[in-house]
């Protein structure tokens, strides 16, 4: 007996650098009762390309995706940013295609997917320790991602939520923003590092691979022990 | 020539012609608050002040005549030609036409009354005419305002739900919100910059 | 590759600057917090209405511009005042410079206006030899000090104290004072005589009103009433997008302009001027002249997909929430307006080549959209404009995304490539690396590593463990 097939779309950054994001929204999708599959054919949702201008090549892949992932009754992805390429800007780069819409209202960026279609703010999950957590841009503003995840970590057992003064502030990745400006890029992390520091804890969790990169990666140069980890991982801890 | 030019363009742009009547703009968006005249005087007294300007409230023109005396006594004082302030007999010289910026140029005190007030906002609505000048509500570093309570509205939508078009009555209407201030040098507040730094609004009921 | 261009040394000069980082840092800060207590729902609820008011009345006075730019000249010529259309900034001050001479005025004084900055007003005048006093007192620094302003609001946000008390005993000759309120009270003596002295006040205009044929300004100092009513001749310069319909429209639009800007429900002065002074009426100008300036305005009307752009009201909200803007300042954009809206006007005025890192100077993190008092999408027009970009120029960048793009629609291949790279990585510290060898030290690694720690491919990709889990095989 399953509640549903989620097709999950794990993304590329998750797939080549961050397999264990993965396995651990794998993990929750399934003890929640879902039957997960992952479809082999996925690559990329094309949005590194669409930010650098390159449509017809983000053109491309979003044809790509839209016939990998075609009749899956669930889609579900932990990466706002990556969600939003499907559900906002597709449309904008087929906007004759009746597939658009129709992919796009079954796709989920992972928290959203437990709250509204899962509905579930407990996962049974078990995480001790302190956690600030980072509100990603994309999830922020064009999904409308805030008050969710910080429900569902207020339901994680020993897990202690500390609000950094500067939540919502860019972490400064911006996709190849942080290799064409990696100054200023550099300078953006620092600044929310710092504002991390402030809250003490001992872990930094945000529902986006791209942000925690960014902030894993400056904060290691920095000197900074930090955990960074994605929001999928301590609702798979136990 | 310009003119024709930049008009060319324009309807070139939007792909419209010459005499094209728009179908209408949005309605016009106007909020209502609707409060009693205490609660106005409240409200405007608790906005002006917040500002570092101050509201007197008196509860007859004589008693207004008293205080705004008090106010201005030892200082050189000028009063606008408002027929209010006539009324009030406030002891304050109301300048010569000829000498007329010369006069706020060199005064301590400027004395306006005022058309409307503002309650949300604390804001005084002054309307350029033969009554008050611009200038010497203006120019002198102290600005005393003397306005009748039947004068204070809710708000900017009220005035312009009353005054849709002020530029039929003049040709200068000002809104004065406290005192003048900058925060130009290192983001430090300063008040008093070209406009009067001091500012009291006495309200008199009528 | 677009990012040849960026103006590397400069932006990095600017976040080596700690004073100035924490100047621009801190000043915005305040901004940000006045702007969120004036919009919160509890002191304006209907704030996104008034949001989505002001869009359209802007969308559809911008889509009649025509017929509500002839109607504010009627108008304002009705009411004493003389109209005059300029292509570009070099008719404004040809027709000031013929004024001036005809009215034998020599001194003139400003009040501050971003327009007037556009056209380089005060060189061309001074050319002439026409002297013309900024007023605004942060406009009135940077004018004795030969710079450009920071900010749309906070012109002279980059300089202390100590600076302006140099300036001021240098350039005024007074004694070296660097308390604050003294400076102010300087300021205001010396250009106090100026007001009283000036043949010709120029101001610009927040707002053009249709209906009444006049002009609206806004400020806080008081130096734009005693600009455009003490001396004899009042000037005021706007572009013609400037448009509103009707005076009542000014209810919605005050209210967002000062919240916007500063967390002021209204400005301390806001004058709403329509003319010369009338018969009866006790002092103010004899002569009004309203400049209509187009200076490419009809070009950027012209795109009706980035029309948008001239909703702005120029509150500088989209500024002051800007990251990006925080840590490089007004100085590093080109053109007379920075930050998001400078990102998205400046290369539709001076074409996307002109500077064509512009648009990709942001993460698209959409704070700008946010705050935008008329909600212009700026991420949808910086996104335009990128593509706009990389259509006039191929290079190695779109080389490795015509790639990538055919990499990714190949599984088999782009499974085969990638394991490739993760058996071929270099070990390093638990995942990461500080450092590439030798060879890899190029284009975008460096870029990366020069800044931050980066990952390394995870020895077994999700795609990896999932074939060995179908298989049969050990789980995590």
């Amino acid at each position: 007996m399953t509640r549903g097939q989620v097709a999950v779309f794990v993304t590329c950054v998750v797939d080549q650098l961050f397999p264990q994001v993965g396995i651990a929204m794998v993990e929750v999708l399934g003890r929640l009762g879902y039957s997960v599959h992952f479809r082999e054919r996925q690559t990329c949702c094309g949005q590194p390309a669409f930010n650098s201008g390159y449509r017809d090549e983000a053109r491309r892949l979003a044809r790509y995706f839209l016939d990998v992932f075609r009749d899956a009754e669930f889609i579900v992805i932990p990466s706002g940013s990556c969600t939003s390429m499907v559900t906002h800007h597709f449309a904008e780069l087929l906007p004759a295609d009746p597939t658009v819409p129709e992919v796009a209202s079954r796709t989920w960026e992972f928290s959203r997917f437990l709250l509204e279609v899962a509905r579930v703010e407990d996962v049974g999950a078990r995480y001790e320790g302190s956690v600030t957590y980072h509100d990603s841009c994309h999830a922020l503003r064009e999904l409308s991602i805030h008050d969710g995840p910080r429900r569902l970590l207020a339901n994680v057992r020993g897990l202690e939520l500390r609000e950094m003064d500067a939540t919502t502030e860019c972490c400064g990745f911006g996709g190849t923003f942080s290799v064409k400006f990696p100054d200023v890029s550099g300078a953006m992390a620092r600044t929310k590092i710092d504002s991390i520091l402030r809250t003490k804890a001992h872990t930094v969790v945000s529902a986006d691979c791209s942000c925690l990169m960014q902030l894993q990666g400056a904060m290691r140069r920095a000197g900074v022990g930090m955990r960074t980890m994605h929001l999928a991982e301590v609702l798979a801890s136990r | 020539m310009s003119r024709e030019a930049i008009l060319e363009r324009v309807r070139t742009a939007l792909g419209r012609k010459p005499g094209d009547v728009p179908t209408g703009p949005p309605p016009v968006y106007l909020s209502q608050t609707g409060r009693t005249t205490e609660q106005r005087i409240a409200a405007f007294t608790v906005a002006l002040e917040s500002l570092a300007g101050r509201a007197v409230r008196c509860s007859s023109p004589a008693v207004a005549r008293a205080t705004v005396n008090a106010m201005i006594a030892g200082k050189h004082a000028i009063a606008s030609l408002s027929s209010y302030l006539h009324e009030l007999q406030i002891a304050a010289e109301v300048p010569d036409a000829a000498v007329y910026r010369e006069a706020c140029a060199a005064a301590d005190v400027g004395i306006t009354s005022a058309d409307y007030a503002l309650a949300d906002t604390g804001t005084l609505v002054l309307f350029s005419d033969a009554e008050e000048s611009r200038l010497v509500s203006l120019l002198p570093p102290r600005h005393i305002a003397v306005v009748p309570v039947s004068r204070l509205i809710d708000s900017l939508d009220d005035l312009l739900g009353r005054v849709p078009l002020p530029a039929d009555a003049t040709s200068s209407m000002v809104f004065i919100t406290g005192p003048s201030r900058t925060a130009d040098i290192e983001q430090i507040l300063v008040r008093g910059v070209h406009g009067p730094g001091d500012v009291t609004v006495v309200l008199v009921d009528d | 590759m677009s990012g040849a261009f960026v103006p590397v040394e400069r932006l990095r000069d600017t976040i080596a600057d700690s004073r100035l980082q924490s100047a621009i840092y801190t000043a915005t800060g305040r901004l940000i917090e006045k702007r969120a207590s004036a919009v919160s729902p509890e002191v304006l609820p209907d704030y996104q209405d008034l949001r989505e008011q002001a869009h359209r009345v802007k969308r559809h006075t911008l889509e009649n511009l025509d017929y509500y730019l002839e109607q504010l000249e009627a108008n304002a010529t009705a009411h004493g005042g003389h109209v005059v259309w300029c292509n570009n900034g070099e008719e404004v001050a040809d027709f000031i410079l013929g004024l001036a001479k005809q009215r034998g005025a020599s001194l003139i004084v400003k009040s501050k206006s971003m327009t007037t900055e556009e056209i380089d007003l005060n060189e061309r005048l001074e050319h002439h030899h026409l002297d013309a006093i900024e007023t605004d007192l942060g406009e009135y620094i940077l004018q004795l000090a030969h710079e450009r302003p920071y900010h749309i609001v906070a012109p002279a946000l980059h300089k202390t104290r100590h600076e302006v008390a140099d300036l001021f005993a240098d350039r005024l000759g007074v004694q070296h004072d660097v308390v604050i309120e003294n400076q102010t009270l300087t300021a205001r003596r010396v250009l106090r005589e100026k007001f009283l002295a000036a043949g010709i006040g120029i101001t610009g205009a927040n707002f053009l009103v249709a209906d009444s044929g006049a002009v609206v300004i806004v400020e806080n100092e008081g130096n734009a009433r005693l600009t455009s009513s003490a001396p004899p001749i009042h000037i005021a310069i706007a572009g013609i997008e400037k448009l509103i319909p009707r005076a009542q429209d000014l209810a919605v639009f005050l209210k967002l302009l000062g919240r916007s800007a500063t967390g002021q429900p209204l400005t301390v002065y806001t004058s709403f001027l329509s003319g010369p002074r009338r018969p009866g009426e006790v002092d103010g100008p004899g002569e009004f002249h309203l400049v209509l300036l187009d200076n490419g305005r009809t070009k950027l009307l012209a795109d009706a997909a980035k029309r948008e752009s001239l909703f702005c009201i120029r509150c500088g909200a989209c500024l002051n929430h800007c990251p990006v803007y925080r840590k490089i300042g007004g100085h590093n954009y080109p053109g007379t307006y920075s930050g998001p809206i400078g990102a998205i006007i400046t290369p539709q005025y001076r074409g996307v080549m002109a500077h064509p890192w512009l648009p990709f100077a942001s993460t698209l993190c959409g704070a700008c959209a946010e705050v935008c008092p008329v909600k212009i999408d700026i991420p949808r027009l910086l996104l335009d404009l990128r593509s706009e970009v990389v259509r006039e120029r191929s290079g190695v960048e779109r080389v490795a995304f015509r790639a990538f793009a055919w990499l990714a629609t190949h599984p088999r291949a782009y499974t085969l490539v990638t394991a490739m790279a993760a058996r071929l990585a270099p070990r390093g510290e638990n995942g990461w690396l500080r450092r590439l060898p030798f060879f890899a030290r190029f284009g975008a690694l460096e870029k990366w590593l020069s800044q931050r720690d980066i990952p390394l491919p995870a020895r077994r990709s999700f795609r990896k463990y999932w074939r060995a889990r179908a298989k049969g095989g050990p789980a995590a």
